[in-house]
């Protein structure tokens, strides 16, 4: 978590001092503001090579059935999308993180986190990104994005999330 | 640890102190622990006889301990002091056992204690007040900083003693506290006495840390961190609060575990989204894989002889749980009954297994033979996780977190029979305890 933070700093630094401080205009978010997954909240949404665009128009995350790490058509869809902008953008890597809901033992969502990252992250790399522009990540059931204790929430949480971070040539 | 604490085990001439005892008629005062309903044996602690003004309130303190210790377990029902009808004033008087059978204490504990300097000494008897004799004397001295720890070594005496079971009263649970709302929780490494007191915590809130284990002499605890922005297997020491990643750990980490004689940890590592099950060598850090399957395989336990392990694994197609040598090769499933099983945890004293089953939207903690037979679950709630054993195998710790946006876990005990389900009090949120052997 840590080291996600300081990366995503350190890469709104980098941005700054390369002259692209110009697309942190819009919307009143400051360069520095992070979204709960760690990731980098930044940018125009009109700007299609904005980390914002990524996350909120290409969509960051893809959900999971219970207990399962399959990808579904609807998540296939939104990694194509990942794997074209990621593919356009070459100055960014990623993280995907792995999630599961809470209704599994501590150890076990940890390992199913791993699986859902991991086959996520294969798909990118079969669209043509690079493998190593992807790190993969669990978080078991230790980052839930909702809190309610029922199927309306925990569909949410079983997921794969990716998170921006500093490029290769930055 | 601190230094291990001198305790001056010495018997006293506890026999000779009291006169002409009156020989046992009919059977010895003995609790026997089975599945049957167990009526509490009742006792009396009269508070222990302070022998100077320093040991006034810790003669105190430590008599209510030992009797807590006592009362806790479900074996025993303490007679208030004011039913008492004879107090005891001097540790070395005559007993009037009269008076203790005349209120029904089948056992009578009688205490001294004596405060030189910071050095506490206590000496204690245990009665047997229907046969009118005693079954146990004990002198040890140690640091008044130790206070707690004395009254629970008084009070596995007794049980022990009782019981013709080795205490467990005297150990400490490593565990997480918890703060801070379910999607921001805030976890922290956190030492306490069995009983709650004593809270220390070992790390800050600032890298998730997970399901910590003792090392067999409790000097050292191994736990998942997320300090290095992935989850590594790290091994703390306690007393100098020194920490590293444990050997060689090329992929994400997690659910460590020592080997009985402390020399190896078992854990998974996850690589390319698979987990399997590998042991590191402590002292070299090497590292050898004991599985190869493509499936989830985790929560490694080694078996008190160190000779196998029990593991949990969906190779089948669902989370079961699986017993292989502890040099890898192939596992035998051992679950069969309805539901997921993780978590497998094996009993100190050999003989059964605790585990984590998920079924039909419910959770319960539970032990079954080592062969998987006899399973019995021991309690049930929307979330019962993580089972660990108490140092002589009677009991089990475990934490329950509640449903819903304000959900948050709580730890808790239960006997292996099922019975005597009690809430352990922590100053925050408590998750994933681990408890110890019985301390040196």
């Amino acid at each position: 978590m840590n080291s996600i933070l300081k990366v995503s700093t350190t890469l709104v630094c980098v941005l700054a001092l390369s002259a692209c401080g110009d697309k942190f205009g819009g919307f009143g978010k400051k360069p520095g503001d992070v979204t709960p997954s760690g990731g980098i909240q930044q940018g125009s949404l009109d700007d299609p090579t904005s980390v914002a665009y990524f996350q909120q128009t290409i969509g960051d995350r893809v959900l999971f059935a219970v207990d399962q790490s399959s990808l579904s058509p609807e998540a296939t869809a939104v990694l194509d999308g990942q794997a074209n902008w990621l593919n356009q953008n070459t100055q960014y890597n990623v993280t995907v993180e792995g999630h599961a809901d809470e209704q599994g033992t501590r150890e076990y969502n940890l390992a199913l986190g791993a699986r859902r990252a991991s086959a996520a992250k294969n798909y990118l790399v079969s669209r043509g990104v690079a493998e190593n522009r992807v790190n993969t990540l669990t978080f078991g059931k230790e980052r839930p994005l909702e809190i309610c204790s029922t199927e309306a929430c925990w569909s949410k949480n079983r997921r794969a999330e990716t998170a921006i971070n500093a490029g290769l040539g930055s | 640890m601190k230094k291990v604490l001198t305790f001056l085990c010495s018997a006293l001439a506890a026999v000779t102190l009291i006169s002409t005892p009156v020989m046992a008629q009919g059977k010895p005062l003995r609790i026997e622990i089975t599945d049957g309903v167990i009526e509490p044996l009742p006792f009396a602690a009269p508070v222990f006889v302070a022998e100077n003004a320093a040991a006034g309130t810790y003669a105190n303190d430590l008599t209510k301990v030992m009797a807590s210790d006592l009362i806790g377990s479900g074996l025993f029902r303490e007679i208030p002091n004011a039913a008492h009808i004879s107090k005891i004033t001097n540790f070395n008087a005559p007993v009037q056992f009269a008076d203790w059978k005349a209120i029904n204490a089948q056992a009578l504990v009688t205490g001294s204690v004596s405060v030189t300097g910071d050095k506490l000494t206590i000496k204690f008897r245990l009665f047997d007040v229907f046969a009118q004799t005693p079954l146990e004397g004990l002198q040890f001295s140690a640091s008044v900083n130790s206070w707690r720890r004395m009254s629970h070594k008084i009070a596995d005496a007794v049980y022990s003693r009782l019981t013709g079971e080795t205490g467990y009263f005297d150990s400490r649970v490593v565990y997480i506290a918890e703060d801070g709302p379910k999607n921001k929780r805030q976890k922290r490494l956190a030492l306490m006495d069995y009983d709650g007191a004593n809270t220390r915590y070992l790390t800050d809130a600032s890298s998730i840390v997970l399901a910590p284990r003792f090392s067999p002499n409790a000097r050292d605890i191994i736990y998942t961190s997320y300090e290095t922005g992935s989850p590594r297997v790290f091994l703390l020491n306690v007393d100098t609060l020194q920490r590293r990643i444990l050997g060689d750990q090329p992929s994400m980490a997690f659910a460590p575990r020592f080997s009985p004689d402390g020399s190896k940890v078992v854990m998974s590592l996850s690589e390319n989204g698979n987990s399997d099950i590998f042991v590191i060598d402590v002292a070299s850090g090497r590292r050898a894989q004991l599985t190869n399957s493509p499936a989830i395989d985790t929560a490694p336990s080694f078996s008190p002889d160190g000779s196998q392990i029990v593991f949990e694994s969906d190779r089948g197609g669902g989370q079961q749980i699986y017993v292989m040598s502890a040099t890898g090769g192939s596992a035998k499933r051992i679950s069969f009954g309805k539901g997921r099983y993780g978590t497998p945890v094996w009993s100190p004293r050999g003989d059964m297994i605790a585990f984590t089953k998920l079924n039909q939207g419910q959770f319960h903690i539970g032990v079954m033979r080592t062969d998987g037979s006899r399973e019995k679950l021991l309690s049930r709630s929307f979330l019962d996780e993580g089972p660990t054993w108490a140092p002589n195998g009677r009991v089990i710790m475990f934490f329950r977190e509640t449903a819903g946006a304000n959900g948050a876990p709580s730890i808790y005990s239960v006997d292996v029979t099922g019975r005597n389900l009690r809430k352990v009090n922590t100053p925050t949120f408590g998750s994933d305890p681990n408890w110890s052997g019985l301390l040196e």
